[in-house]
């Protein structure tokens, strides 16, 4: 039963990625890979990994909905509606991809790799954690931080309805500046 | 991770919530009767049942160039995210699926509603749809953290994401009693992500119905019976979340489940007719600057009692 699952979500997922690049609305590409996204998660709660699959279908649809907007908004087609085709330069990227899988692939076939020595300690996520972050954890931690100053100034920065444009240096206004019946109007 | 649940479970699960989405759909028109000052029937409360077969046997609108795929898709995928989200509510003790992590699949079934109901406004290709859709996706945006905050101080109260392992926390003491904010904004989000009431504003009439505009129909029907699945859904598990679940004195918890499901159900409906539409940008502003500091204080008290 879950080996007929887990063959059937696979089909889906390589199906619906396979589409992203045949159908031809901005809108269907979108939703094709979100469609592939979904599969893959729940790939991943039959491997017993239920709060990671269900992890990624929650990011995964929030992102692609909003993605979805953005794409019909910025590509040459506004609506989304009218047909377009998803691939450019196709001998380049032909080229390019199968070039990649034929170095990967013979790179996983052709190299001696090393044996297994020793074995895993008991608790691996555990382990990871610790010898990926243990000694540089204030490092990562002012990173995030700053990632996070970084985010907001640069929010900051770029919009031109933030809270001082609205009401003023010192929030004086009782009405932001940019309301739909400004105090003036009224 | 999942106990396999079993198959009449698994039947009667969508069976139950259609019959508590007619209950709600039952419930506004007579409170919508009653604020107009018209006395409550049988009539009345039977209005639903006939709108519901008189979509059935009506003719649907067409549009222009419509992406029929995504646009029946966006719209049929309300009733069955409804009934996913519903699945890891115990309805007394025990829920249909017991998962290890259902507040976070209630959650990821939630978040399904952002493509679907996006779709079931830009599928028709009508300008009001695409308005209804994008302003369905702004709401979405002001939500859904506080939302996601509620969601965990529920759980971090319990410490655990199991849903039933909550409800079971809560024998001693009532989770509403000690983080109401997470309860209060829990049933806001509720609103918003069901587009009901004060949060209707991406089907309201100032964009001719917006998301719905163009949507008609056996295809009205299917959107308007997630809408009341969605509510539904939403009652049982702010039920067992906040208000102990099936905890009670005397009826057997699935009883007491159902009676307090049904209460909160019936306040959320009931803010139709109560309170005015919020514009959504109004809402995003809301939610960013009072909600969302709101419920992290919330959690953060939270946090501080279970330590």
């Amino acid at each position: 039963m879950e080996v007929v699952l887990a063959v059937g979500f696979g089909l889906l997922a390589v199906g619906t990625a396979v589409a992203v690049f045949v159908v031809d609305s901005m809108a269907r590409a979108t939703y094709a890979l979100l469609t592939s996204f979904l599969a893959v998660a729940a790939e991943l709660v039959l491997l017993g990994s239920a709060y990671l699959g269900i992890l990624t279908v929650l990011m995964m649809t929030v992102e692609m909905a909003i993605m979805g907007v953005f794409m019909i908004m910025y590509m040459m087609n506004p609506a989304g509606l009218m047909p377009m085709t998803m691939v450019h330069n196709k001998r380049g990227s032909l080229t390019l991809a199968i070039g990649t899988f034929v170095v990967l692939g013979a790179g996983a076939l052709l190299v001696p790799w090393p044996a297994r020595q020793g074995r895993p300690p008991a608790e691996l996520t555990r382990a990871i954690g610790q010898s990926i972050m243990g000694p540089h954890m204030l490092t990562m931690i002012v990173v995030g931080v700053g990632l996070l100053a970084t985010m907001i100034s640069g929010i900051l920065l770029a919009t031109h309805r933030g809270r001082y444009d609205r009401y003023g240096d010192d929030l004086e206004r009782a009405t932001p500046r940019d309301a739909l019946l400004s105090a003036e109007a009224r | 991770m999942f106990d396999g649940p079993a198959l009449w479970a698994v039947a009667l699960l969508p069976v139950g919530l259609l019959v508590l989405a007619a209950a709600a759909a039952s419930l506004s028109a007579a409170f919508g009767s009653a604020a107009a000052g018209r006395a409550v029937d049988t009539e009345v409360l039977l209005h639903p049942a006939r709108e519901a077969v008189r979509l059935l046997v009506v003719r649907r609108r067409r549009t222009s160039h419509p992406d029929a795929l995504l646009w029946r898709l966006g719209g049929g995928t309300l009733f069955v995210t409804a009934v996913l989200a519903a699945a890891v509510v115990p309805i007394g003790t025990t829920a249909v699926v017991r998962s290890e992590v259902g507040v976070v699949w209630f959650n990821a079934a939630e978040t399904l509603l952002w493509a679907a109901l996006w779709l079931t406004g830009w599928g028709a290709n009508s300008v009001s749809g695409l308005i209804g859709g994008y302003r369905f996706l702004a709401q979405a945006l002001a939500y859904e953290l506080p939302l996601m905050l509620a969601l965990i101080t529920a759980a971090l109260g319990a410490a655990s994401l199991d849903v039933t392992e909550i409800v079971a926390a809560q024998s001693g003491l009532w989770f509403v009693v000690w983080m109401p904010i997470a309860f209060v904004v829990f049933l806001i989000a509720a609103l918003a992500f069901a587009f009901w009431g004060p949060f209707s504003q991406p089907a309201s009439t100032d964009a001719s119905g917006g998301i719905l505009a163009e949507v008609s129909g056996v295809d009205r029907l299917a959107v308007s019976i997630g809408q009341y699945a969605w509510l539904a859904s939403a009652a049982g598990m702010s039920v067992a979340l906040f208000l102990g679940g099936g905890g009670g004195p005397l009826l057997p918890a699935w009883l007491w489940w159902l009676v307090k499901t049904l209460a909160v159900l019936a306040a959320l409906v009931w803010t139709r007719w109560r309170f005015p539409v919020i514009r959504v940008d109004r809402f995003e502003e809301f939610a960013w600057v009072v909600l969302l500091p709101a419920i992290i204080l919330q959690s953060l008290v939270v946090a501080l009692v279970v330590l």
